[in-house]
């Protein structure tokens, strides 16, 4: 965090805070339909937060597939709900769902502060951000997929591949013959 | 054909388009940020609601006399204070919310529906490097993805007016929306493809021949696709006074109607200057200063627009979807196939003149053979 500038450690903390409380709102808010539209909003911080960690083609590519596509498709997931009026559920199991989630949540945060992450050297810090003046992230991240040796073009291609099934799976079991 | 910018700055003469030449270069806006953003923030507002009221004017002064009547014509010469009038009008009007309708949401979804238009203003280059961010290197990326946010913004005003025929309009809406954004996707990636940059500017740049007539498939289908996300005729089923009342927006009025209204008039801006961008040489043009040429075109794009509206009837939304699923799409991806060979076969220099008559051949062949398959096998039928 200290190799941030203070614009970006503003943004990214203002982010931060907007994101963590939308997120706490899905759970909290009764209502499906603003959960759903809080949902929306947290999907949207997190895009603030790559863009204010300089990953300009992920923070467009959240918006682009999570705001654009799945926040659709779970609208209308929520508008194919019923008892759409008894909205959000709670019951008495909430206090241990919230003991489960909190150890879980702190399981995590001490894997990520405990992991030794590889980091750049300080010295290293001033080519990097070099390089990032001179190209843009999008041709950096598409030769590390699809470049002819050292990428994933068959991983890629069978994921594709896998989706289509899966399209023409869903279509034949819905149809009527 | 077209000269250079720099060339066009040459040979004009010092006139009132001076302020664009090149408020960048000159050095005082890039230096400060918040100037240049402040500046740009202002001047992109005041644009958008300026060219709103033109439009608005434009759109009923062209329209009329194709529906042999004569327009507004009282209110100031030409009728040209028409636009201001309304706006007073629909400012001064009752602000009323229904009482079942989810309050916050109501208030929020016409706010969202405009922010998005606002936003994708900020990466278009109106001249070389003027703009807030022309040089974006996502800028075309961008855009795709903030007027994605658009279905969102229908879908929580017609959900949260509570009001059956609103909801009917939103889905209409997100259906069409979605269907139509993939070849509209498709097209541009058509022109990524040529240019090899994500950069609007960088697009602009590279159009030495308009891509109108490099890559006339892409122009076609980003036409088509614009017209549905704009919802407007044919494609304006969503907002059918004559099936649905208004769609999305019959329980708004006043003040948040008119963001409505800001919000559809502003789409047509984005799209016109859009494809203006993508397939029309942007800024460039021979004699006249750049500003006046983006103008000139974005005009002559929306004309276009209004001409279409004047003329087509209405679709139907079996029609509606088979058309962007069994026509459009499958096109979309040819066409990306086709150009993607060519960029391949010329080594990644694909703008060359003598392409031009290949692509519009292979173009008119395409559309219509589709067209006859499209007509003989499945199509727009109503299955019982």
């Amino acid at each position: 965090m200290e190799q941030l500038g203070t614009g970006e450690s503003v943004a990214f903390w203002i982010f931060a805070v907007l994101g963590v409380t939308a997120a706490i709102g899905v759970v909290a808010v009764k209502n499906l339909f603003r959960a759903a539209l809080l949902l929306v909003f947290c999907f949207f911080t997190v895009a603030g937060i790559y863009g204010s960690l300089s990953a300009d083609f992920m923070a467009v590519a959240q918006v682009l597939v999570y705001m654009g596509a799945i926040s659709v498709l779970i609208i209308f997931a929520v508008m194919l709900t019923r008892d759409l009026r008894h909205g959000n559920p709670f019951n008495r199991g909430w206090a241990w769902a919230l003991v489960i989630c909190a150890a879980l949540m702190g399981l995590l945060v001490f894997v990520f502060i405990d992991t030794s992450w590889p980091t750049i050297e300080a010295t290293q810090v001033e080519a990097v951000n070099q390089v990032g003046k001179d190209e843009a992230t999008t041709s950096a991240i598409a030769e590390s997929i699809f470049d002819k040796d050292f990428g994933f073009l068959l991983p890629f291609e069978i994921a594709a591949a896998m989706i289509l099934a899966a399209v023409i799976g869903a279509i034949a079991l819905v149809r009527d013959k | 054909m077209i000269t250079t910018p720099q060339e066009i700055i040459t040979r004009m003469p010092a006139s009132v388009w001076q302020p664009f030449d090149d408020p960048l270069d000159s050095g005082w806006a890039v230096d400060n940020f918040w100037a240049h953003w402040g500046l740009f923030s202002v001047g992109i507002i005041g644009f958008v609601l300026l060219v709103v009221m033109g439009f608005i004017w434009f759109e009923r002064r062209f329209i009329s006399p194709m529906q042999l009547r004569i327009g507004p014509n009282r209110c100031g010469p030409f009728g040209l204070l028409q636009p201001v009038a309304d706006a007073v009008k629909v400012m001064l009007k009752e602000d009323i919310v229904p009482n079942l309708a989810d309050k916050v949401v109501h208030f929020i979804a016409p706010i969202a529906i405009f922010v998005p238009v606002l936003l994708m203003f900020a990466v278009i280059p109106v001249h070389e490097g003027v703009g807030l961010i022309p040089d974006l290197n996502v800028g075309i990326l961008f855009v795709i993805a903030v007027g994605s946010i658009e279905t969102i913004a229908v879908f929580m005003a017609g959900w949260g007016s509570n009001n059956k025929y609103s909801i009917l309009g939103a889905m209409r809406s997100v259906a069409m929306m979605v269907s139509y954004e993939m070849p509209m996707a498709f097209a541009v990636v058509a022109v990524v493809l040529v240019t090899g940059t994500l950069s609007l500017q960088g697009i602009v740049q590279a159009q030495t021949i308009p891509f109108a007539l490099l890559l006339p498939m892409a122009f076609i289908l980003y036409f088509i696709g614009a017209l549905a996300e704009l919802q407007r005729t044919p494609f304006d089923l969503l907002e059918a006074e004559s099936e649905i009342i208004a769609g999305y927006h019959i329980e708004y009025s006043g003040m948040k109607f008119a963001m409505f209204y800001l919000g559809e008039y502003g789409g047509a801006i984005i799209q016109s200057a859009l494809i203006t961008t993508l397939f029309l040489a942007g800024w460039k043009g021979p004699f006249l200063p750049p500003f006046l040429w983006f103008m000139i075109k974005l005009f002559a794009v929306f004309g276009m627009i209004v001409w279409i509206r004047a003329t087509w009837p209405r679709v139907r939304i079996d029609q509606l979807m088979s058309f962007a699923w069994k026509y459009m799409l499958p096109l979309s991806i040819v066409n990306l196939l086709i150009v993607a060979l060519e960029v391949i076969w010329f080594e990644g220099d694909a703008v060359t003149w003598w392409l031009v008559p290949i692509n519009i051949v292979i173009c008119g062949a395409l559309l219509t053979g589709w067209a006859t398959f499209f007509k003989l096998r499945g199509g727009p039928q109503v299955e019982s």
